[in-house]
This record gives structure tokens, sequence and C-alpha cells, in this order.
């Protein structure tokens, strides 16, 4: 593709990788960091009719910088509503939401996300905010994509604590519990690539690396194991364009970088 | 129906329907009369040791500042906090040694400033305790079925999860889909904080933006206190009554207390002020820096207007107006990181 770049921080890359697989037309609840800029981004270039939700009320805005928290003023500068929470959610679980975007401190093969404790949660080593929408975002939205960081410690056998459900057990637990039918997790980004689940098995699965990055790489940085297919695509960097919209959504640096 | 499930988090601020109706019935005036007190007043007189607290707005965001360092002051102890999105709010809480502790949704963390040093080190020591973890939409559920006065609202969230295990939340088979369905229990907070843009006398305020989870935790609470940026007329409500979101028969105090939200933000007249949330980033890393923050700005100060010239007076609340309002950019300490 014309205008790519070779330079390029991590945490660009994957704004770039996330943003596109946003769809024009279609909702997306979103999380702060990475998942709003991603999705600022997408508005920006090929999803001008991307519907951004957040948590605390804020539907459709149009802030020209990135919000700082899911429920400052950022997120209702023209919108089309400043509503509530109970608005947003109520909407979500009735199935307003295609999309749902979320960052995540461990996650195991399922797809299920931690972000409540490392260690026992009566006495815990350490202690992480819990759910906050999280556990909202992956229980209501249809699809849920997850950005995060990728090595051992956080691609897990075994999260912690369960605090926002992937697939929980395997096929069919999700909706055994309870939780709307056909909705999962569906995409992980992370500094190595892009991973969907296995139909049939609703296991993680590598779906693109990052240019430069090998499938070496890829399983060295898991502790359980990725379905690895016999075609795996590369994904493309960033290019000038979204470089340039980037720095413009995050002029301080505060979530992409400088 | 059939109980699937039982979470094993503690119950809070759980009230039978019919006790909390008639302690409305008994405790509740519905006199239109002059509520005007100052925070000393009103922390005095609602907030007790022991209670079960809320504040409104978002963790961050139009929190009731000028109330939480008056709790602060007034050396309140042993109180539970509902941490429905807590963050600045419960840290300071936390960090004065007033909330030991606290129902999860989120708590512990800054949003993109990080984790919450004061916070963190209390619960990961044991000074303040998690009795049960929920989600931002379970919490805010909490808050409907109290204001509906309902003992639970049904919901399809948190389900399979330890979330719900660790919550005060059940699971049973929904009678007539035949699925699974998690009850979420009502939550009657002994008293709600607020800071809005206009209140009139008798509390009836409004709020500008989104009201996140006021309009239900107002109405479920048993107390509320207000504390507003401006006094205005009654008749100023009546002109226009469809922005009230906050009537003022479930309001107990009205305090004014202009830039009460600060270091919060406060939609469309001031930003965070991030300098001054970094000193407290920066100095609640240590209990001997927690003891000089609270020296300096709460207990050095006699009140709260002398804590805003010692923040920064007139010149910071200009630049924090041309922040919000896109005029300037923001600055803050943990950019530089």
């Amino acid at each position: 593709m014309a205008n790519q770049v070779t330079q390029y921080n991590p945490r660009e890359l994957e704004a770039c990788v996330a943003s596109k697989m946003l769809e024009d037309k279609k909702s997306v609840f979103v999380g702060t960091g990475l998942p709003m800029i991603a999705s600022m981004l997408a508005g920006r270039t090929h999803a001008p009719g991307l519907l951004i939700i957040f948590e605390a009320g804020g539907m459709g805005p149009q802030s020209p910088v990135l919000p700082i928290s899911v429920g400052d003023s950022r997120t209702f500068y023209r919108a089309v509503a400043a509503s509530s929470m109970h608005d947003a959610m109520s909407l979500t679980q009735a199935g307003y939401l295609d999309y749902g975007f979320l960052g995540a401190a461990q996650i195991d093969r399922y797809g299920n996300i931690n972000t409540t404790i490392i260690g026992d949660w009566e006495k815990p080593k350490v202690r992480f905010p819990g759910s906050g929408g999280a556990n909202d975002v992956g229980s209501l939205c249809q699809r849920t994509i997850i950005i995060m960081g990728q090595d051992k410690r956080r691609f897990v056998e075994k999260v912690d604590f369960i605090t926002t459900p992937g697939y929980l057990d395997g096929p069919g637990a999700r909706e055994r519990a309870g939780l709307p039918e056909g909705s999962g997790p569906y995409r992980v980004i992370t500094q190595l690539g892009v991973y969907g689940f296995d139909e049939e098995t609703k296991m993680m699965k590598l779906l693109a690396v990052h240019p430069g990055v090998t499938i070496d790489e890829v399983r060295e940085n898991s502790a359980f194991e990725i379905i690895i297919p016999d075609e795996v695509e590369t994904t493309d960097p960033p290019t000038e364009e979204e470089l340039r919209l980037l720095h413009e959504i995050d002029p301080t640096g505060m979530s992409i970088g400088k | 129906m059939d109980v699937l499930l039982e979470g094993e988090g503690e119950l809070l601020g759980w009230h039978d329907p019919d006790e909390n109706r008639k302690w409305i019935l008994e405790n509740k005036s519905r006199e239109l009369c002059d509520k005007r007190m100052s925070v000393k007043e009103a922390v005095a007189k609602f907030v007790h040791d022991g209670d079960y607290i809320a504040f409104g707005g978002f963790g961050h965001i139009r929190v009731a500042m000028a109330l939480v360092y008056e709790i602060v002051r007034q050396g309140k102890r042993n109180l539970a906090m509902a941490g429905k999105t807590a963050v600045h709010d419960v840290d300071v809480l936390i960090g004065g040694g007033c909330v030991n502790r606290i129902e999860v949704a989120y708590a512990f963390g800054h949003e993109l400033r990080g984790l919450s040093p004061a916070g963190r080190r209390a619960v990961e020591t044991g000074q303040c305790k998690v009795v049960a973890e929920i989600s931002n939409a379970g919490y805010q559920w909490r808050f409907l079925a109290g204001m509906m006065g309902v003992p639970f609202v049904s919901s399809r969230n948190m389900l399979g999860t330890d979330t719900l295990k660790k919550s005060a939340c059940k699971v049973v088979k929904d009678p007539w889909s035949g699925k699974p369905v998690c009850l979420i229990p009502a939550a009657y907070p002994d008293v709600a904080m607020f800071h809005v843009p206009r209140c009139d006398m008798y509390g009836n305020a409004q709020i500008d933006g989104i009201l996140v989870e006021d309009f239900e935790l107002a109405r479920a609470a048993r107390r509320v206190i207000i504390t507003t940026e401006e006094i205005v007329d009654n008749e100023v409500i009546r002109a226009e009554p469809y922005r009230t979101s906050i009537p003022f028969f479930v309001a107990d105090a009205v305090c004014e207390v202009p830039y009460g939200a600060h270091p919060t933000e406060m939609p469309y007249l001031y930003f965070f002020d991030e300098e001054h949330i970094g000193e407290w980033l920066q100095l609640s890393r240590t209990p001997e820096g927690t003891k000089e923050y609270f020296d300096k700005y709460v207990f050095g100060v006699k009140d709260f207007e002398e804590y805003l010239e010692l923040v920064g007076g007139i010149r910071k609340f200009n630049y924090l107006k041309r922040v919000e309002q896109f005029r300037e950019p923001m600055k803050a300490p943990w950019l530089k990181k």
C-alpha cells in the first residue's frame, strides 16, 4: 500500500490495526485508552458513520481530542445525546451494540479476562481496579475486541480471576450461563499480532502477525498453546495519514506515545 | 424460582423494601423548605461513622470534593463505600483513613493516570477490605432497584464469572425464558453526595451533561447532600423544569460551593486539575506523604475557600476553564513519563 511508513511505535500500529476492524454504520462501546483512539481513528478514516457509545452516557460524540476518561466531557462533546449509565448499559443489553472494545491485564485461551487481582482474592498480591464496565462490555456487546500486551504472564493457562467472560470453558458455555446468544470475544490485538477464536473449539487462534514478527515469537509469548493455522496474514503497517490522524486525536501522546 | 448460584460477597446497604418504604414515609419531608447549610454542618449532620456512602459523578468527574475533604477533616471512620467507578473520591477517603470497606465495580485506579498508590496500599495490606465485587452496570442497577423500591432487578451481565461469584448477586432460572438470569440486589446508601452546577435552596438540582448514575442514586439513597456551584432562584428551576435531575423531596442539604468539584472535572466549567491530582498521586506513594498532603490541603486550611486559594486561586481556575473549553491544551505531570 502506498504511503506506508517504517517508523512507528507498537501502540500506533495496534491502534491502526484495531481501527480497521470497526465497520462503518455499526456501533462500538469504548473503554479507556487505545480503544478510544482506535475508534476515533476509524471514525476519521473508513468508518465516518461509526457510532461510539461511552458507558457513562456519552453517545455519538465528535470530540477533537482524546478523552482522559470514559466519563469526561470530551465523551459527550458535540454528541447526539448526553445520557446516563442506565441508558447506555440497557441499550447494550438490549442488542444495540455491535462491538465492545477493552483492555486487559490477563487473558486465557477462551478469551476470559482478568482485571481484578493477581494472587488470591482474599489477600491479593496485586489489586487491579476490577471490572469497571468491562464485564458489562464482555457480557453484553455482540463482538468484543481486546487490546493488550502479550507475554507469558498475560497470556496464561488460567486467569487468576474471571472478571469478564470470554467463552468461559468452551463452546456453548456462555449460553448455558445465560449470556446473550452468539455474543463473545471476537479479536485480540497485541504487540505481536491479531488473534480470533476457532469456530468449533472457541480457542484462541492466530490470524495475523505484525510486520517482522515470527510465529515462534507468538508461541514463546504465551503460556497456553495458540492454534496456528496454515495460512497467517501479515498486518499492514500504519500509513503516514493514519499516523498524522493519531497524533491529531492524541496531541499530548497520553495514549499513543510521542 | 430455582436459585442456581449465590454470590459470596457481602450485601451492603440492602433493606427489605417495606422497611425502607417505612423509613422514607417517616423520615423524608415533602415540605418545600430551605435546606441551605455549610459543608461542615451537612457532614456533621448526615455522615456518621460506619455509614454506607456513595458519591455522584464518575470518580474524578463532577465529584463533591468539598464534602470528601470535610469527611477527612471531621475524622469520620469505618465508612463503607460504593465503589461505583470510584477514582479520586475513594482514593482520598481511603488515604484519609475514613473508608475501610468497599464494594468494587472500579476502584484503586486513576484511569489513564495509572493505579492509585494510597488505595492499593490500603487494600494490599488489609487496611481497607474489598467486601464484594460487581460491575459498573451491576452497581448502577443496584441503585435502580433501590429507587424502584423493589428487592432486586434482573440482568444478563456478570453470568459465568468470578465477578458474580464474589458479588452479592444471585443467579436464578427465569420463569419465562427458562434461561439463567442474574438478580441484582437493591442498594440504599445511608448517604449520597453530589456536586451540581445549579440548585435552588430547596434542593432542586440540575446537571449539565451526562447524568452517569446520579438520577437513580439520588432516589435510592436515604440521605442526599448536594453541593452546587451556585444556588439559583426557584424561578430558574421552574423556567426549565425538564432540566431537574434531583427533585427537592429527595434532597436533605444544599451547600453553595463554587469550584466544589476541584480537582475533578466539572463539565463545561473547569477541567481536571492535573497538577493537583499529580501532587496527590506523588505524595500518596507513602504514608508520610499522604499525611503531608492532608496537613497542607485539609487540616492546614480553615475551609474550602482557603483551599481554593492554596491550589492556585483565580489564575488556576481561569486556566482550567480554558482547557475545559478547548481554548488551551492540557498539561499533566503524568504525561512526561
